[in-house]
């Protein structure tokens, strides 16, 4: 691991006691209760995460209406699937072209469009992504994603300073003609719609 | 401020390790650590700028040596503390505690209707929006060529080292939405019209040291620009 996350077991267990400490107070004041807890995991890891954003592209691979109506507002289009809410009452969605590459980064904190894309990873949220996205991405994406753009492919990065949240469409993968909507979501990683890979090639 | 969360463009921080999967939650503390915010939010300890600033407050090898998620710990006491819901000498108090007693159960909650778990499933789908509208004419339109003004605020703001004094396109018109400025500083949400900007790879880092063929797109409030001299 890089040098700025020495993270040991014994802070995990400070932090963790931190935690309790002022659940208890709010528990107390009637602020929180451990049900809104697992209520909340429950939501972020079952039913609000990429799965989400995939039936999003999916559908506008498929159906040019709809992809339309995505790029000139996604968060309205989204509601049209059922799709938004908290970090993603304004999203925009940003297409990749054979001449276009779009990645999104916050370099001030960890904006992210939960709605379609469920909770960041980590390294998403950690420094080394936020300073450097913007410094080098085509380095970055080489380097570190394994990702080579190349450079007749201009790279777009989208720094959500604001209440904004940008994500990729990005491009239909070759060979995937035949393929329902259902089929093509399996292909849509969570990668591919942050920008710092592609979507899975057709089986 | 100039804070070490003004991460754009920073060398030297290290390399990204990215992992290709990994679970929502890296430890349980971290559910209960995200639902402070929601939560917290309810309970009137902060808006989500007030929230950000709690957290460019924490001591800066804190701040990069630390789980994300404690970031939002630091936040939710601090605003806590500041609106008296939170009294820092007791929570210290009960994390000795619990730290000696980790397996020390929490308090019986006292939500007999559970109205914090119906907050919930209406406010993670419906969302928060901060887009406001004043009919304020906005004074800019795509296509106008901006720079960001070169000042240095203290308190919180969204204007990112990196961009200040940097000249760009307007690409994209929001209209108004909540002013950072302002509302994370205790002050209001002062609506004000927010651009996307594009800024060429060469103009935020030089010829020299730019990447080819590639460009940043910043969101900015409307008094973080002026016309492009």
């Amino acid at each position: 691991m890089s040098a700025p996350q020495k993270v040991t077991a014994d802070h995990q267990a400070e932090i963790a006691a931190r935690v309790k400490a002022v659940e208890a107070i709010m528990i107390e004041k009637g602020l929180m209760t451990t049900e809104a807890v697992d209520r909340l995991a429950e939501i972020y890891e079952n039913e609000v995460g990429p799965q989400l954003g995939a039936k999003v592209v999916a559908k506008a691979w498929t159906d040019p209406e709809f992809k339309e109506r995505l790029l000139a507002d996604a968060s309205k289009a989204c509601s049209e699937l059922g799709i938004g809410g908290l970090q993603g009452e304004d999203m925009v969605a940003v297409e990749d072209t054979d001449d276009i590459h779009h990645v999104i980064v916050c370099t001030l904190c960890s904006c992210y469009p939960w709605p379609v894309l469920g909770l960041p990873p980590n390294w998403y949220k950690m420094p080394q992504y936020r300073a450097a996205m913007v410094r080098a991405p085509r380095r970055v994406l080489r380097e570190e994603f394994g990702y080579d753009v190349p450079e007749s492919v201009e790279i777009r990065v989208w720094d959500s300073s604001s209440e904004l949240r940008y994500w990729v469409l990005p491009q239909r993968p070759a060979g995937t003609e035949g393929l329902s909507e259902e089929q093509l979501a399996a292909l849509v990683t969570r990668d591919s719609m942050i920008g710092v890979g592609a979507p899975k090639a057709a089986a | 401020m100039n804070g070490i969360h003004d991460l754009g463009g920073r060398d030297g921080i290290g390399a990204i390790n990215p992992t290709p999967e990994e679970p929502v939650w890296k430890a349980e503390w971290e559910k209960h650590a995200h639902t402070f915010f929601p939560l917290a939010f309810r309970a009137g300890f902060f808006g989500v700028d007030q929230f950000r600033f709690g957290m460019e407050l924490i001591e800066p090898v804190h701040y990069l040596t630390s789980p994300y998620y404690e970031h939002w710990l630091e936040s939710v006491i601090y605003h806590g503390e500041r609106v008296g819901q939170l009294d820092r000498a007791e929570v210290e108090e009960r994390y000795r505690y619990y730290l000696e007693n980790p397996d020390a159960p929490l308090p019986e909650g006292k939500d007999p209707d559970g109205e914090l778990v119906a907050f919930l499933e209406a406010a993670i789908p419906a969302g928060v929006p901060a887009g406001r509208d004043t009919g304020k004419a906005p004074k800019f339109a795509v296509g106008d060529r901006v720079t960001v003004v070169d000042d240095a605020p203290k308190g919180h703001t969204r204007k990112a080292g990196y961009i200040r004094g940097k000249t760009g396109v307007i690409e994209l018109a929001h209209g108004e939405m909540i002013y950072p400025d302002t509302a994370g500083n205790n002050l209001g949400e002062a609506p004000e019209h927010v651009y996307t900007v594009r800024f060429t790879n060469e103009e935020l880092w030089g010829a020299e040291e730019a990447e080819p063929n590639g460009s940043v797109t910043f969101d900015v409030w409307e008094p973080y620009i002026v016309p492009a001299s």
